[in-house]
């Protein structure tokens, strides 16, 4: 065998998903179409959250919804059950969301034309966080029994989401999590970060959450298309 | 961190580049990966071994550098760092304040390697 040689690489481990993930949002930009990739554990709402969502832009906004299960389609029947265009991605075993897999259901959705489209991650505060999925925004949902310490076992989740919405405050009387804590840890790794606490069970505070929204999507509909 | 798709992404980029360089074996691969990116070496050491049977990387050494998560206090300005094997604290160690910018930290980088 000849000499050793260093080769100088520095090449981005996961730049090919975020080439595309770019392409795409750059895509659906153009197209008018804001894609909201909406994140947490199993169980934390996301399902609920969305259902809200759908009900308060109804009449207003043309929202679509992508589905991403491990297995099952529970929850997109769920969707549809609301006259609500969908459609189900399963992931084939994957614990997360990828661009090109976000692109073949947007496809499958025919979503050109749509206002909104709200993507249901997989279930999952680790992977999700490190794919970029094309989104123009991303929420993550942590629920009232998960625990308040999410913050320090999965910084990257709460560094990366635009929005966290802590799910299941009817459940704090039952509970010692502290609300203010997760504030000021989520904070602490992300300034910018805006926070809603709500119970999709009761509807409690859901009405700031999609006030933000529609605010967000105002900002998206009205800045010039080159600079979203 | 799923370990198995960003192996296999690891394994595309050093086979492009074994290539580029002629090389007839890879005996070392380095990474830089951010103290807020989720990794487990033993099992990108593993994946590795067995995506990279039959190819030029077959055998190969994965060394991973961990580069610390550096912070901005946005209330007095400090800049300070949070190694690879410590815990992820809250607030600017200096002034005390919750404003604090993440400034790196989400680097996974192939960065060398080592070839014949």
């Amino acid at each position: 065998m000849g000499e050793i040689k260093l080769v100088e690489i520095k090449e981005e481990i996961l730049s090919d998903n975020q080439e595309l993930a770019d392409a795409l949002r750059a895509k659906l930009t153009k197209e008018g179409t804001m894609l909201v990739n909406i994140m947490s554990s199993p169980g934390a709402g996301k399902t609920s959250l969305i259902l809200h969502t759908l009900s308060a832009l109804k009449g207003e906004l043309k929202v679509g919804v992508l589905e991403a299960d491990i297995e099952s389609t529970v929850d997109s029947e769920k969707i549809a059950a609301q006259g609500i265009p969908v459609v189900q991605v399963r992931t084939g075993g994957a614990c997360h969301l990828e661009a090109a897999m976000v692109q073949y259901g947007l496809e499958a959705l025919d979503a050109v034309g749509l206002n909104m489209v709200l993507v249901e991650n997989v279930g999952n505060l680790v992977c999700p966080a490190e794919f970029d999925t094309g989104a123009h925004l991303k929420i993550m949902i942590l629920s009232v029994p998960e625990g308040d310490d999410k913050p320090l076992k999965y910084p990257l989740m709460f560094s990366i989401s635009d929005a966290l919405v802590i799910n299941k405050i009817d459940y704090l009387p039952l509970s010692d999590f502290d609300p203010e804590a997760v504030k000021a840890r989520a904070k602490a790794l992300n300034p910018h970060i805006k926070i809603f606490t709500v119970s999709c069970r009761t509807g409690e505070g859901i009405e700031a959450w999609i006030t933000w929204l529609k605010d967000r999507w105002r900002d998206f509909s009205t800045s010039p298309k080159e600079r979203r | 961190m799923h370990e198995l798709p960003v192996t296999e992404a690891i394994l595309k980029i050093v086979l492009k580049h074994a290539a580029k360089n002629n090389a007839v074996k890879v005996a070392c691969v380095r990474l830089k990966v951010g103290r807020l990116c989720d990794l487990e070496a033993v099992w990108i050491q593993n994946y590795f071994t067995y995506l990279s049977r039959g190819t030029v990387a077959e055998g190969a050494k994965i060394e991973i550098e961990r580069l610390p998560a550096v912070f901005v206090c946005q209330n007095c300005g400090e800049k300070y760092e949070i190694g690879a094997d410590e815990p992820i604290t809250i607030g600017c160690p200096h002034c005390g304040a919750k404003e604090v910018e993440v400034s790196s930290g989400r680097e996974y980088v192939v960065s060398e390697m080592e070839v014949y």
